[in-house]
């Protein structure tokens, strides 16, 4: 268990020394809302309306724009290589990696979303459930992520063909975490807003089995 | 004959639909075929060239 | 050195394939060789048949008039673009498991069928839903979940395009096949909850027991002989992919003697 911290600690540590940490996601996330108005005009009430689906799209943007380095750059260097024959089970190292993942993008992003939203003119008493469903859903795109990331490792350009591979399944993150989001803001049918965060969660459990599984699968042939 | 293609009116819907399909279904059928000859020809030099070294 | 490895190591695995080549797929290209003008004969019966039952046969539907012939091409597409993805699964499997060497030519040979017929399914639902609902694309739930299985079948195709060893690129693809299949339930119940919030109810529905008895068996016909040509089709492009590989090992054999 030591070696599983030991990696989550060390990929936190690299990403933040050489990457920039979160910086350069949320720099990109900030670009990104500040095109929209630029797109569809200065209207507050539209601007409103779409706010949380707009932040959704460009969470899920800027997670993908990171998930090249996930394993590419181990793999350059020939550690990927030692990471697969180490006693660790691979399905926990792959885990150990979509964790630091998330926590040097998808965390800080979460947490500058209620201040971007604020430029999209999204209602104070909409910031803490989308900040919650973004909590929630956030874990799932760095895990789905990490099965793209393994399938296109060794892949020279990979960075195009991870977004190809993972977007379709980053649709049931993206429609549960929009409508877990408006809830607050839109009248919904019945319960749907309780029950979307019900089922982003169990979304992100979904993948955090699927993702070290399929990713441990794809790694194992690709360093082969 | 003419009331035949109008389709009660749906005719360019429906025949573009049936046109559309015969082109892709017969294009992706071409494609493998000319494929498969290919592989063949190819195959067929490669095994030539390596008799003609071994004698 | 690392590189000198690696590309020794590339070389192995292609030889022990080669070994495992004679003994199954020469089997397969004799099998098919004798079975593809029979399967190509009964694609062309269905299909023949088919359209001549769906023209002249069947009666136009009371509600949709003549524009429901269009279901004859809709929905033998849409059945294939979900037998295609069985087909690519059930095969991922068998490579996954059993190493079939078979296996993972039939994915790689299904895949772009499956691609075709699912495009094939959104134009003729576009071409239907234009004089039924007065617009091309709808973003109803059935339609979306059929173009999000397109962008999965392309990104199927994208991974065996762009990794260059073929035994490490049916691996790496074959487990792709099998997220897919895990996944994509979940995608079509995420879409379907979607449609129901922002569309509630009253959708015009395509299926169910609302189509005569009269439409349906040119319509079973033409299914029968849609799914003969892909079969037909993907015994092609099998041949074809057999032949490739067998022409990478000589190519491999002659550089290095």
């Amino acid at each position: 268990m030591s070696a599983f911290w030991a990696l989550v600690q060390r990929d936190v540590r690299l990403a933040t020394r050489v990457g920039g940490g979160g910086g350069m996601a949320v720099f990109f996330f900030l670009i990104v809302l500040s095109i929209v108005p630029f797109g569809i005009g200065p209207d507050l009430n539209l601007l409103t309306r779409i706010a949380p689906g707009m932040l959704w799209v460009a969470l899920l943007l800027s997670a993908l724009l990171t998930l090249d380095r996930l394993f590419q750059a181990d793999q350059e260097d020939g550690t990927l290589d030692l990471l697969v024959m180490a006693p660790q089970p691979l399905e926990l190292t792959v885990l150990a990696k979509a964790i630091s993942h998330w926590l040097t993008t998808g965390l800080p992003l979460v947490v500058a979303a209620p201040l971007l939203g604020l430029m999209l003119n999204l209602p104070l008493d909409g910031m803490l459930p989308l900040m919650g469903a973004m909590l929630v859903g956030s874990p799932a795109l760095s895990l789905l992520g990490a099965v793209g990331a393994a399938l296109a490792v060794g892949v020279r350009r990979g960075g195009l063909l991870i977004s190809l591979l993972v977007l379709p399944f980053y649709v049931p993150v993206l429609i549960f975490g929009v409508s877990a989001s408006r809830a607050a803001l839109v009248a919904v049918p019945g319960d749907l807003g309780g029950q979307s965060l019900l089922l982003l969660g169990a979304v992100s459990l979904a993948s955090l089995v699927v993702g070290p599984v399929g990713g441990a699968a794809a790694l194992r042939v690709a360093v082969k | 004959m003419a009331e035949f293609f109008n389709m009660g009116g749906y005719g360019p819907y429906i025949w573009s639909s049936f046109l559309i399909a015969a082109v892709v279904m017969s294009g992706l059928a071409l494609q493998s075929w000319f494929d498969l000859r290919k592989q063949k020809r190819l195959v067929a030099e490669l095994e030539a060239r390596a008799t003609k070294s071994q004698t | 050195m690392t590189c000198r490895f690696v590309a020794l190591g590339l070389h192995q695995t292609d030889m022990a394939w080669s070994i495992h080549t004679f003994a199954n797929p020469t089997r397969f290209m004799r099998f098919s060789a004798i079975v593809l003008p029979y399967v190509w004969a009964l694609a062309g019966a269905g299909i023949g048949i088919g359209l001549y039952l769906s023209f002249f046969v069947a009666p136009p539907d009371y509600q949709q008039g003549d524009s429901v012939r269009i279901m004859f091409v809709h929905v033998p597409a849409a059945w294939l673009s979900q037998f295609g993805y069985g087909i690519m699964v059930a095969s991922s499997i068998m490579a996954l498991i059993f190493r079939h060497p078979l296996a993972d030519v039939a994915a790689k040979s299904a895949a772009p069928i499956g691609a075709v017929f699912t495009f094939l399914a959104l134009v003729a639902g576009g071409l239907w839903g234009k004089p039924m609902w007065g617009t091309y694309w709808v973003w109803d739930a059935r339609t979306t979940s059929t173009l999000v299985l397109l962008f999965i079948y392309l990104g199927y195709m994208a991974l065996w395009v762009t990794i260059e060893d073929p035994n490490r690129a049916a691996r790496v693809a074959a487990v792709l096949a099998l997220v897919g299949a895990v996944n994509l339930p979940i995608i079509r119940f995420s879409v379907d909850w979607w449609n129901t919030l922002h569309q509630p109810a009253s959708v015009f529905r395509l299926d169910g027991p609302t189509i005569h008895s009269s439409l349906l068996w040119p319509l079973f016909v033409v299914a029968i002989g849609f799914t003969f040509f892909f079969l037909g089709v993907m015994m092609v492009r099998m041949r074809a992919e057999i032949l490739r590989r067998r022409v990478r090992t000589l190519q491999m054999q002659q550089a290095a003697g």
